[in-house]
């Protein structure tokens, strides 16, 4: 397939298929089976300059566009989906430092997050706060120069491990959504802890984790924004950030499709490959069509984000429900094909498949998603 | 101000451990065959650009060189992508037929072109020839200390280094003077992956092309008639296959090939 891509576009896609295949697949069962976050390669990614990616220049970056890191996603998916999210968590955590830092924070932490010497990640979902994310109850009390911040955020990718948070917090909790802020902690403040680890379905050599905050004091110049614009920025990190679950769905959904095809060209039954049989090739076709399609979709998203449009919370809503629920489809035939043999850990299809499950959840669900674009369509109009 | 210049010597071979001889010409068959890096002289260009990062970068330059038709310029950009500074080809049609000798001629007066290299790292062999000649014979031709199978460099300055070597049944570490050359083995250390801006770099990175007049070099002491061996013929050995059944019952069938192996001295 031919996606005409620049040179510099093509470079990015090279390095990723290099981490995948001398660093990431050789490690990828032991990882999941034992939880092992992937520090080796985050490193090695970092050396490689993806995470400076749509870092401006000026802040050590690179200054490219979302489909840039939508690429680099989707092809470091194909290798592993926890690899993938400790990646593309690291820009979800810094993109409201983009959006709505002042040029002190972003040259204080755009830099260090550049290079990947540190990695960010992006505190919002509370144990009553999930889709309704205007009820989060973790404050941030203002007291002289600081904030004092009290409460538990759950299911915190990158946590932990990460060193800079982006944490949403209620400055004024009688405002409800319109008294969150978004304020950044750093890992090591006084009174920021961790919780447990959580022991997933899938993606589990990634970090999740509770961030816990009790009394935590944090300078109030760490502010992004002002006071009561948490809710926007989430929902403006958000409209970038989804293309870019939607380049994983359609990453690991390539690698199923991958494996089931060259299986099906050397398990035989009845004397011939499986592949002979029409019943396999239709499955193949179907799963490469909806690969296809996913991609056109989650590619033109990101263009279209990149080209400066403003209203892209719908098209990026979209192409991550769309890509989500057809990775979840297309590795669950690729077990299929695979038959027996497909449920069983020797073979990564199994994984792959649980790895799919959290793109149509996390970033949004894809039910709330639903709403997000049925909204936005009844309030402008279809085109 | 460069403190420390450091040269690494590369080379490129044909992308395959399973490299196929015509048997009617006795020449290599090169189709559908990439070239590439050497893969032991990967690990020479990560242990010269993590010299340098040991240094903060500054006064330390990494020079990558090699000898090779002009094709070979494409080695030397990958080179630049994983963090070499700069890369000098040294070609012409007088340079070809070289044997190690020839060769270590060659790479000599290349680097003494360069000027005070401090150090100068090599793969321990390479995929194609295999000889593993070229590096002692360019510390005598440039008479310098060299250590071979090197697998870690313990410390480093412009004037000392201490480097550890692999021997079959030992470590061994020499502190050594510098200049010297070391050849290094794969434990030394794991390439890295190129970077985006280290690939950006080697695509419009000028590439030197140092000829032999360049090199001032004369015809009879490089290339083919520089060289004092030649290769007259490559052939791959005909593996005789020999299938021998045993009858009987099990029992038989053991007792049997138990006979024959011992016969055989297999056991």
């Amino acid at each position: 397939m031919k996606y005409l891509l620049t040179e510099e576009q093509k470079m990015i896609v090279d390095i990723c298929r290099q981490i995948v295949k001398d660093r990431i697949i050789p490690v990828r069962a032991e990882m999941d089976e034992k939880e092992i976050f992937p520090w080796e390669i985050i490193k090695e990614i970092g050396k490689s300059d993806l995470f400076r990616l749509f870092i401006p220049e000026e802040y050590e970056g690179m200054g490219t566009g979302i489909f840039e890191v939508c690429l680099a996603t989707e092809e470091l998916s194909r290798g592993d989906l926890s690899v993938a999210t400790s990646y593309a968590a690291s820009g979800l955590g810094l993109i409201p430092i983009l959006i709505a830092g002042n040029e002190e924070q972003k040259k204080k932490y755009l830099p260090q997050l550049a290079s990947g010497e540190k990695l960010a990640a992006f505190g919002l979902t509370e144990a009553e706060a999930g889709s309704d994310a205007g009820s989060i109850r973790t404050t941030a009390s203002k007291d002289g120069d600081f904030y004092i911040l009290n409460g538990t955020k759950q299911w915190i990718t990158n946590g932990g491990e990460a060193d800079i948070y982006t944490i949403f917090a209620m400055t004024n909790p009688e405002k409800g959504v319109r008294g969150a802020s978004a304020i950044i902690v750093e890992k090591g403040t006084s009174g920021f802890e961790f919780g447990k680890k959580e022991d997933k379905l899938g993606i589990r050599a990634s970090a999740t984790r509770e961030l816990i905050f009790t009394d935590c004091r944090v300078p109030k110049e760490n502010i992004l924004g002002s006071e009561g614009m948490g809710f926007i920025i989430a929902m403006r990190t958000f409209d970038q950030s989804r293309p870019a679950v939607g380049a994983q769905a359609v990453g690991v959904a390539q690698a199923a499709l991958e494996e089931a095809l060259n299986y099906s060209k050397v398990r035989k039954q009845f004397g011939t490959p499986i592949s002979s049989f029409q019943a396999i090739q239709h499955m193949l076709a179907d799963m490469a069509t909806n690969i296809e399609a996913a991609r056109a979709l989650v590619y033109h998203a990101a263009k279209v984000i990149d080209s400066g449009e403003k209203n892209v919370t719908r098209l990026s809503s979209m192409s991550k429900i769309f890509a989500s629920d057809m990775a979840m489809k297309v590795t669950n035939d690729a077990i299929q094909i695979f038959g027996g043999y497909g449920f069983m850990k020797e073979y990564p299809v199994e994984k792959m498949m649980r790895d799919a499950k959290i793109t149509q959840i996390y970033e949004g669900t894809n039910q709330i998603l639903r709403n997000v674009v049925a909204l936005d369509m009844i309030k402008r109009g279809v085109l | 101000m460069i403190e420390i210049k450091i040269a690494v010597c590369i080379k490129q071979v044909p992308g395959t451990t399973e490299i196929k001889i015509d048997p009617e010409t006795n020449t290599l068959i090169r189709e559908g065959i990439e070239n590439i890096i050497n893969p032991f002289d990967a690990y020479a260009i990560e242990e010269g650009v993590r010299i340098r990062e040991r240094f903060d970068g500054e006064e330390v330059e990494v020079i990558a060189l090699t000898m090779g038709p002009p094709q070979s310029k494409e080695i030397l950009k990958e080179a630049i992508s994983v963090g070499v500074d700069r890369a000098i080809l040294l070609s012409d049609r007088a340079f070809a037929g070289a044997d190690t000798w020839a060769t270590s001629t060659t790479l000599a007066k290349a680097i003494n072109k360069i000027g005070d290299c401090r150090l100068i790292i090599l793969g321990k062999q390479t995929l194609d020839g295999d000889t593993g000649q070229v590096g002692p014979e360019l510390a005598q031709r440039l008479d310098i200390p060299f250590i071979g199978y090197a697998s870690g460099i313990l410390e480093i300055n412009r004037n000392k280094m201490k480097v550890k070597r692999l021997m079959e049944d030992r470590y061994e570490t020499f502190e050594i003077n510098l200049p010297a050359a070391i050849s290094v083995v794969k434990d030394i250390n794991t390439p890295r992956v190129p970077s985006l801006r280290g690939k950006i770099k080697a695509k419009s990175a000028e590439i030197p092309v140092w000829d032999a007049a360049r090199l001032e070099a004369d015809e009879d002491e490089v290339g083919l008639s520089g060289s004092y061996t030649q290769v007259v013929k490559i052939f791959t050995p005909k593996i005789k296959h020999e299938i021998k059944m045993i009858e009987g019952s099990t029992g038989e069938q053991v007792e049997q090939l138990y006979k024959e192996l011992k016969e055989l001295n297999a056991i």
